[in-house]
């Protein structure tokens, strides 16, 4: 069996804010071309993994390659590689939607900053609030121009940090497409998330982060063999990945519902 | 690589220069109380002030423009602290750019909105009867020094903005540096001061800056002034520089 080329690669990360140990030994990779979830509750240090990917944070121990490059010894060829999406909408509230995706294609040295800029505005429905300040748009809205600004320059690699929290379900499943969309395209896409339904939707393979370790990772199918069959004649339905996560953690803090 | 960093940099001056242009009562607010100080001191108190001097106006400008400066970085600082809060700074820093342009833009930006600020100022204070003998050269002594004394202050103003926790925090830094002036030779001369107070003012840098920008515009020899006007703000910028990249290092690591 050929194993696919890696877009991601981590081993052995270690991370600790003063004290507090957030990531002890954390493994995984992800092939070129897939959707991966990173799944773990509040807290559980998905942002960290993605700031440390991402180049924002460096890591206490271990090693991560994003395209092939070190994070911590070649930060200036990973960057070429990826756009990320963060937690929190980047976008500049005081320009309009359409100076902000000028600015990045600026930023990013593509020709046409204007037309990209155009094409994103359509593809993203957002050509009608073009001209308008940021600052008067939807979560929604501000979500998609967040992960529009991410597209500029076709990175082959995109980190969105919880892309769909704190939208409502219509808006969730337009950023849904859109993902889909990407990986369509050949886009690497690696997301974090708190929703096990979103995981189930979007993603090839799923990693559950949980107390500073990947406790499971595997696709659906995978972790779905971890739980006895008898459970699955006994329900007459497929188990959750929700059910899934409570049985290989054990316990219930954290998960919401 | 150097041209990356000009055509980045330029990218993120065009950007927050926005910023100040669609907030113009930020303007308004940085010149309305130096417009409001210079009012009341030369219709309130100017006439029982004896500067020896005759045009109390003339006497004024200096220290006024030193005001607007230390207020107008208040928002340098606010407008960095915003941006470390939103997302978009870390967007920058995850993007193949100079990093170095992110902290430029906002340097950069803070110089021009200051020089609007300024240019307002001393139009009023025309309107008020302002007059300067000052040649092109002295001109550009006075804008150069200005200048280097917004920059020491936009990099004290960048320390409040990386290493602030609240907003507060990231504009409280220049409420101490606008009252320095009143504890200098910018509205009277520091010779009637009692002796703490006068060895105070008189070792102080905006007394050595107003002293220098007033020598300028009357076209009288700055002297020693001039000297301690620029060594106060390289040192200034210097150190605050230094903290500042510290505080950076210590966001980014
Ligand atoms: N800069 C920081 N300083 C101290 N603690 C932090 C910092 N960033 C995150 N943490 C803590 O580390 C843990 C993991 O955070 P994070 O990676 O943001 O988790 P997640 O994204 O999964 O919600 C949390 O307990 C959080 O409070
Ligand atoms: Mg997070």
């Amino acid at each position: 069996m050929q194993t696919p080329p890696l877009a991601i690669h981590v081993s052995g990360l270690h991370k600790s804010y003063g004290k507090m140990q957030v990531l002890k030994g954390v493994d995984f990779a992800v092939a070129k071309g897939s959707i991966f979830a990173l799944l773990g509750s509040n807290g559980a240090g998905k942002t960290t993994v993605v700031k440390i990917l991402t180049t924002l944070l460096k890591p206490d121990g271990g090693k991560a390659t994003v395209a092939g490059h070190d994070v911590v010894s070649k930060p200036e060829q990973v960057r070429e590689s990826f756009s990320l999406t963060g937690q929190s909408a980047a976008v500049d509230e005081i320009l309009t939607g359409r100076e902000n995706l000028i600015m990045v294609a600026k930023l990013r040295q593509v020709k046409n900053p204007r037309q990209v800029a155009d094409d994103l505005l359509q593809r993203f429905g957002l050509a009608e609030a073009a001209g308008r300040r940021v600052g008067t748009y939807s979560g929604g809205m501000r979500r998609r121009l967040d992960i529009a600004m991410s597209l500029i320059g076709n990175p082959p690699i995109i980190f969105l940090d919880e892309p769909t929290t704190g939208l409502d379900p219509e808006a969730r499943i337009e950023v849904w497409k859109e993902i889909q969309s990407l990986a369509n395209s050949g886009t690497t896409v690696l997301l974090t998330t708190q929703y096990l339904e979103e995981a189930e939707k979007l993603a090839d393979r799923i990693a559950i982060l949980h107390q500073g370790t990947i406790i499971v990772s595997g696709t659906l199918a995978e972790l779905r063999r971890l739980l006895p069959p008898a459970k699955a004649e006994l329900v007459e339905r497929q188990p959750t990945l929700e059910e899934i996560f409570l049985a290989i953690i054990g316990n219930k803090e954290g998960v919401r519902r | 690589m150097s041209a990356h960093v000009v055509g980045n940099t330029g990218v993120m001056l065009g950007r927050s220069i926005r910023h100040v242009t669609r907030s113009m009562d930020t303007i308004i607010t940085v010149t309305i109380t130096p417009i409001a100080l210079m009012l009341i001191f030369r219709y309130v108190f100017g006439g029982a002030i004896q500067t020896g001097t005759g045009n109390y106006t003339n006497y004024l400008m200096p220290g006024i423009l030193l005001i607007a400066i230390a207020s107008g970085v208040s928002y340098t600082g606010f407008r960095l602290f915003n941006d470390m809060q939103s997302g978009i700074f870390e967007r920058f820093h995850s993007m193949p750019i100079a990093r170095s342009s992110v902290l430029w833009g906002h340097v950069l930006t803070s110089l021009v909105s200051n020089a609007i600020s300024v240019v307002i100022i001393i139009g009023v204070g025309l309107l008020m009867g302002f007059r300067t003998s000052a040649g092109v050269v002295a001109w550009l002594a006075v804008a150069g020094i200005l200048a280097l004394f917004t920059l020491a202050l936009t990099w004290v103003a960048m320390i409040a903005g990386l290493a602030a926790s609240t907003t507060d925090g990231a504009t409280a830094f220049s409420y101490p540096l606008i009252f320095l002036p009143f504890l200098s030779s910018a509205f009277v001369p520091t010779d009637t001061m009692p002796g703490p107070v006068k060895a105070f003012a008189e070792n102080q840098p905006v007394t050595a800056i107003v002293n220098t920008v007033r020598a300028l515009f009357e076209q009288q020899p700055a002297g020693n002034d001039i000297w301690a006007a620029l060594a106060w703000c390289a040192g200034i910028l210097i150190v605050a520089y230094a903290l500042a990249m510290r505080a950076y290092r210590r966001k980014i690591a």
